[in-house]
């Protein structure tokens, strides 16, 4: 049993600041973290070897500092990790890092075939969930996104069931094995590292690969240049005109929006004032 | 590249219905193909749709390009990609639209991924640069602190994933003519790996908040999870639904199916209370088509008041309570028991 978990690092974009005058992000204004989603990954990922055994790998892509985000893996209980870097994959839209990912993926399961990728649902700072389905049609596997849970992971006869969050409610689905998972946050709550896996952690260092490390790589495909989309301008929002404040001191302001509310009735339903 | 022609919208049927994002995307659609004096057509997989095929003509394609067949019953990657993939690659269009849900955002890429073009997600504005014959696909970035316009210069289709209540839907014209074009596909059951064994209907919160006409909603502004009660509190006075920002949500005061916002739910309520909420991109882009928006906040900048209906510059732990008091002296006034609906 073989899990691989992809994961990235993101800066925080809770907190990241935009130079207004550029329009582009200053990216040291925020921590780089392990995108939230993809931790949800990485324990679903520890769920399922816990009860059926196996290795998990995690891969990533990005600059070398991005090993932190391997070693926070292998805290929350990953068991090795790979990180791809090179300059050749910099500028990369989703479909060239599909691309590159599923290339490493290739070589992971040339060492140790893969019975399951996991994917956080998107990562925070691109917030597209391209990347996953991506990598499944370049594997040739079935993608299964916006995944709540993991009801049955049967790797004897390679099937799993999988829940999968809809517009209204959920499905599920039976898929065969290997397929690649994309997951939500409520599929599980990451749970406090034990000591020994923060101790391995802190000791681990993950196998990094440069591009000519990859096999049967089209380097057009790869970047910037192998990125079909660009970014064309980047601009602040249209500012809306907004309305009416309503002045004057908390009662008055009270007073004059239950003018205003009670205008619309009808919507509220008002519960007996006893209850 | 010059071969490519028209406007395609993927239009998503769930239980013999077409889904509101496909026709508001058929509005947003008709325009784009209006400025580029090319057909809008629909794409419509599934079984036993080509009946409602009028139903896109009606709201405002040309055509309709429809595969029904019993292997497309419910929506699977492997078998939805085929089909679209297939009629892609015969009839070449130029551009490329679905609704951003869970089943067109998974359309989508893997769409994208077989066709070897670009797609962006969660677009919220659309334009076309007719010259170029280029699609300007804006979408909030970054966590949504700021807007970027996505181009595909070189690869055709043009796609993109558009949010659902964001483009405005045309007025149904039973009038409208249009041609439905039946296609074939060679699909065939023994050759899938997945199979949907099962679809759960959620008729709780989630669906509540989407179709909600009153919603009281909470920020950070609020300081903690007690102070956020007064958002529990006044929505339970007036029987409103409760949502939040993504800080919120992270927080843990809420659940992330209650989160309002880009990477949330997008709602279009009667009513919408914005209390102590700032007004980040991120959570305006789920709330700003809502009717009348009331906004309590202490910071008189804050963005949020640049989208209200009626502004409040206030404490909202002096203000909030202060209105569900009034309220409840209202349902006394009436005996106690009373609801207008």
């Amino acid at each position: 049993m073989h899990i691989v978990v992809c994961v990235k690092q993101v800066p925080d974009t809770k907190i990241i600041k935009i130079n207004p005058k550029t329009n582009t992000l200053d990216r040291r204004s925020a921590p780089a973290i392990l995108n939230p989603y993809d931790a949800h990954a990485v324990q679903e990922a520890v769920k399922i070897r816990n009860k059926s055994g196996g290795t998990i790998s995690v891969l990533s892509m990005g600059p070398p500092q991005a090993v932190a985000v391997i070693k926070k893996s292998v805290e929350i209980g990953a068991d090795q990790g790979y990180l791809i870097s090179d300059r050749a994959f910099a500028g990369a839209d989703t479909l060239a890092t599909s691309y590159a990912l599923s290339k490493a993926l290739e070589k992971i399961s040339k060492e140790n075939p893969i019975d399951l990728v996991i994917c956080g649902k998107h990562a925070i700072d691109g917030d597209t969930g391209q990347v996953g389905p991506g990598i499944a049609r370049r594997l040739d596997i079935p993608p299964i996104t916006n995944v709540i849970e993991v009801s049955e992971f049967n790797k004897e006869e390679k099937y799993v069931h999988i829940k999968r969050k809809q517009i209204n409610g959920y499905e599920v689905i039976q898929s065969q094995l290997p397929c690649l998972l994309t997951v939500e946050k409520e599929i599980n709550d990451i749970e406090y590292a034990p000591l020994p896996n923060m101790i391995n952690a802190a000791r681990y260092e993950p196998v990094v690969w440069s591009v000519n490390d990859l096999e049967d790589v089209d380097k057009t495909q790869l970047g910037l240049k192998g990125s079909p989309t660009i970014v064309g301008k980047m601009f602040s929002p249209p500012k809306l005109e907004g309305g009416k404040r309503i002045e004057g001191d908390a009662d008055s302001q009270v007073e004059q929006l239950m003018e205003v509310l009670m205008e619309r009735k009808d919507l509220f339903k008002i519960k007996a004032a006893n209850s | 590249m010059e071969e490519n022609q028209g406007v395609w919208v993927f239009i998503e049927v769930n239980e013999g219905k077409i889904e509101g994002v496909s026709l508001e995307l058929l509005g947003a659609g008709r325009k784009l193909a209006d400025k580029l004096e090319v057909p809008l057509s629909g794409v419509m997989l599934g079984e036993g749709v080509l009946p409602i095929a009028n139903e896109v003509i009606y709201a405002g394609a040309d055509q309709v390009y429809v595969v029904d067949h019993p292997v497309l019953k419910n929506y699977r990657t492997e078998s939805y990609m085929k089909g679209v993939c297939t009629l892609a690659e015969k009839y070449k269009p130029e551009i490329f639209l679905y609704g951003a849900t869970p089943n067109g955002k998974d359309l989508a890429s893997a769409v994208a991924t077989d066709l070897s073009t670009g797609l962006t997600a969660d677009t919220t504005m659309l334009d076309v640069d007719v010259e170029k014959r280029l699609l300007e696909a804006s979408r909030p970035a970054f966590g949504g602190n700021i807007m970027a316009t996505i181009l595909c210069k070189k690869h055709r289709p043009q796609m993109a994933t558009v949010r659902p209540k964001v483009m405005k839907a045309l007025e149904t014209d039973n009038g409208r003519k249009g041609i439905i074009i039946e296609e074939e596909l060679d699909l065939r059951e023994e050759d899938m790996r997945t199979k949907v064994i099962k679809i759960v209907k959620d008729v709780t919160k989630k669906a509540s908040l989407a179709e909600a006409h009153v919603i009281v909603a909470g920020g950070k502004g609020l300081g903690d999870l007690q102070g956020f009660q007064v958002i529990h509190d006044l929505a339970d006075v007036i029987g409103a639904s409760v949502g939040g920002t993504r800080d919120v949500v992270e927080a843990g005061w809420l659940k992330h199916e209650q989160q309002i916002g880009q990477t949330g739910e997008t709602v279009t309520p009667k009513i919408y209370f914005a209390i102590g909420i700032s007004g980040a991109i991120q959570h305006v882009e789920g709330m700003k088509n809502s009717e009348l928006i009331i906004a309590i906040n202490k910071d008189p900048n804050a963005p949020i008041f640049d989208v209200a209906t009626y502004g409040i510059v206030g404490d909202a732990m002096e203000i909030v309570p202060k209105l569900i008091q009034q309220f409840k002296e209202l349902s006394k006034e009436k005996g106690g028991e009373m609801s207008y609906a």
